[in-house]
């Protein structure tokens, strides 16, 4: 889009009143958020002590999940654009025809490196089958880098313990399903 | 000069040519969309997708006459006076209709469709289609059909083109594939128990707009926006097919054709097309090796020891330099810059160095398809080349059986025999003559009883992992870049001969070439930059002066 382009409306920014000019109101202003945060609950809590609530577990973007459908079989279809959208370029991804004939591929290999992983939520932002969400489990730690890459059976055992806790957001969300 | 109009400006084409309206709309810079017409194809106007105005204006009063309804682009003939419209609103609402009324029976399952990226109906529907479908569809797998061993058709993805049928008609002459039924129940089919197996097959996949037909060796592999392509040279035979190859992390995944009207226009076989697999073949030589002692009389990788390539540089001059007398056999596979320098450094070890082409694999004979595509019994690619090449240095041109003529009756102490063939090609009988030998160099991809005899067992590179040129069967010197790097261990030929000339820096083909073509007569035509197209090396071109 062109500045020149007439769907673009120009504000001009609007002269400084008397208020802005005098500067003494917004220094007051300032102060009052401070003092309003001393005195406000705490929100910083004593990890590992303490757990922190996550707010909406279902949007939250913590360790991934691969989903299974009804039957209990993976849900990705192998389609890479997981893998095309991840701008750390940490999923792995190895195609082949699959066993069922519903389905016309389905990934033989699943790989994410969690240690490479931004937690942005682009994989599952572009996954058109919903196969791929991010948890709320926050805490992810290894005692190696081979064990922080997560294979598809360790992926699948991801959503098999979180599924109850967190449902699809397909159908809360509106997906596809 | 017949003038075109398209789109209000005046384009002039050549008297004799016979162009249609999207060949003379492409020279105006206008792309008329179009899914059946294929420029090495019949005609068939089916898609409808290239509908466009068109009219006659009349030479005398300068008066445009346009038809009343819209025809098809790639049927009606542009002439002096033609008339072509591609942008009005009649043909933009009909563009639209026409992707509305392909998608009706389309699957959209685009994310596992293994075109997606590179699929016309894609472009076309984000160009000329309409932002929201009135029809309610939903997305569904598509039925698959196995035609062939090499191809899968997806029965629903097919837009009905028939691209494919007339290829198999008209260029492989062969004509397996055909439509089946009637109206929206068209449908590809191989006739029940005649595949579609020829030699040319692979191209239908290539011609196929959408995803309908997919190539079994690299269906589900990669997506194809992964993928860098290269323009570069098929290996295969003597035909000297241009291609594209297209690679990730230097890892091959398929080959295309590259169009190239002197060659091989839009066509490749599928020998060549499938003739990568031997690059990532795990039983490759990964590492110049020297026989150890205790390894004399013994084959096998254990009976080298592992050399670094600089002390490959300085050993292997002295070495050949001490053993004597010469024989060395430039290989067909090799580029010309390549066979030049191999020549200029065995010179250089030995001024009397006996030099022959290396072994030239024919397998059968040529074979030429009814289309005018022909697959060449001659399975390397540049012997000409070599031969010209070794000509500059030797005017007798020896062969390869010159050469082991030469080393039986006991004239050379020293072989130096460059190879890199994708198959087998020596036998242990032919490889027992070099037995007696004091130094004996193989740059080979593969073990071989030759191999196993040498004294310096050094690897070579295969088709894509080298840069240079190769002259074909009909004289044309096409030159092309390195696509991939070769396997980590392998220098390709060419930087081996650059350090053991001495020159200094990184390899450079493209300076060889210039030098080879400022004192070479015969390769004069190689001066400057080439066409991707190639260019006939009998043409001697004129210096500017």
């Amino acid at each position: 889009m062109k500045p020149t382009d007439p769907a673009i409306t120009w504000l001009e920014e609007k002269p400084l009143g008397l208020a802005e000019r005098l500067y003494l109101p917004l220094f007051i202003q300032g102060l009052t958020t401070t003092a309003r945060h001393m005195v406000s609950p705490k929100v910083t809590v004593n990890y590992p002590e303490v757990r922190p609530t996550v707010g909406n577990p279902l949007i939250y973007r913590g360790v991934h999940r691969l989903n299974r459908d009804d039957e209990g079989r993976v849900k990705c279809v192998a389609c890479f654009l997981c893998a095309t959208a991840c701008p750390a370029h940490c999923i792995d991804i190895v195609a082949t025809e699959s066993p069922w004939p519903d389905r016309e591929k389905y990934p033989e290999s699943f790989q994410i490196d969690e240690l490479r992983c931004i937690f942005c939520g682009m994989c599952e932002e572009a996954c058109p089958v919903d196969a791929i969400e991010l948890t709320s489990l926050l805490d992810l730690t290894g005692k190696s880098r081979e064990e922080m890459i997560f294979d598809k059976e360790k992926l699948l055992s991801v959503y098999d313990m979180t599924k109850d806790a967190e449902p699809m957001k397909s159908s809360a969300l509106g997906g596809t399903l | 000069m017949p003038v075109v109009i398209v789109d209000g400006s005046e384009i002039e084409i050549g008297a004799d040519e016979r162009l249609n309206c999207i060949e003379a709309a492409r020279r105006a810079g206008k792309e008329i969309p179009h899914y059946c017409w294929h420029p090495g194809l019949s005609v068939v106007a089916s898609c409808r997708m290239c509908l466009i105005e068109t009219g006659q204006r009349d030479a005398a009063t300068g008066k445009i006459t346009m038809v009343p309804k819209l025809v098809p682009g790639c049927q009606t003939p542009a002439k002096d006076g033609t008339v072509i419209v591609t942008e009005s609103q009649l043909v933009t609402d009909s563009r639209a209709r026409v992707e509305e009324a392909l998608l009706i029976d389309h699957p959209i399952d685009c994310p596992i469709c293994d075109k997606a990226g590179e699929c016309l109906l894609q472009d076309y529907h984000f160009e000329h289609g309409q932002a929201e479908r009135r029809a309610d569809l939903h997305p569904f797998t598509s039925r698959k059909r196995d035609v062939g061993p090499t191809v899968t058709l997806f029965v629903d993805r097919c837009i009905m083109c028939t691209r494919c049928v007339r290829f198999t008609r008209e260029v492989s002459g062969t004509g397996e594939l055909m439509v089946t039924s009637r109206g929206a129940k068209e449908e590809i089919d191989v006739f029940p128990g005649f595949p579609l197996d020829n030699k040319l097959a692979g191209n239908v996949v290539d011609l196929c707009p959408v995803g309908a037909l997919g190539d079994k060796d690299f269906l589900y592999q990669q997506r194809v926006w992964f993928l860098k392509r290269e323009a570069n040279v098929c290996g295969g035979c003597s035909a000297g097919c241009s291609i594209h190859t297209e690679h990730n992390q230097d890892t091959v995944y398929r080959l295309k054709p590259r169009e190239n009207p002197h060659v091989n226009k839009w066509w490749i076989c599928d020998e060549g097309r499938y003739g990568w697999h031997h690059l990532h073949d795990p039983s490759r030589l990964l590492a110049a090796g020297h026989r150890t002692e205790s390894g004399r009389g013994h084959a096998g990788t254990e009976a080298f020891e592992p050399v670094e390539w600089a002390d490959v540089v300085a050993r292997l001059r002295a070495d050949l330099k001490a053993a004597g007398r010469l024989a060395v056999a430039v290989s067909p596979m090799l580029t010309v810059e390549e066979a030049w320098m191999l020549c200029a450094v065995a010179r250089s070890i030995d001024p009397e160095a006996f030099l022959a082409v290396g072994h030239v694999p024919v397998a059968g004979e040529d074979e030429t398809f009814p289309g005018g595509f022909t697959i060449r019994a001659e399975k390397c690619p540049n012997r000409l080349g070599v031969e010209a090449v070794v000509a500059l240095f030797d005017p007798q041109t020896r062969t390869w059986g010159d050469l082991v003529a030469h080393v039986e009756g006991g004239n050379a102490d020293a072989a130096w025999i460059t190879a890199g063939y994708p198959a087998a090609w020596i036998d242990d009988a032919t490889a027992g003559s070099f037995a007696g030998l004091r130094q004996l160099v193989v740059q080979d991809l593969f073990d071989s009883p030759l191999a196993a005899r040498a004294t310096w067992r050094l690897p070579a590179a295969g088709f894509a992992e080298r840069a240079g040129t190769w002259v074909n069967v009909a004289h044309r010197a096409q030159a092309f870049e390195q696509a991939i790097k070769p396997p980590a261990g392998v220098w390709p030929e060419g930087r081996l001969y650059w350090n053991m000339l001495g020159r200094r820096g990184l390899y450079d083909p493209v300076a060889v070439r210039h030098q080879i073509a400022g004192s070479a007569a015969a390769f004069a035509a190689l001066a400057g930059d080439l066409p991707a197209t190639g260019i006939d090396l009998r043409l001697q071109q004129l210096a500017p002066s």
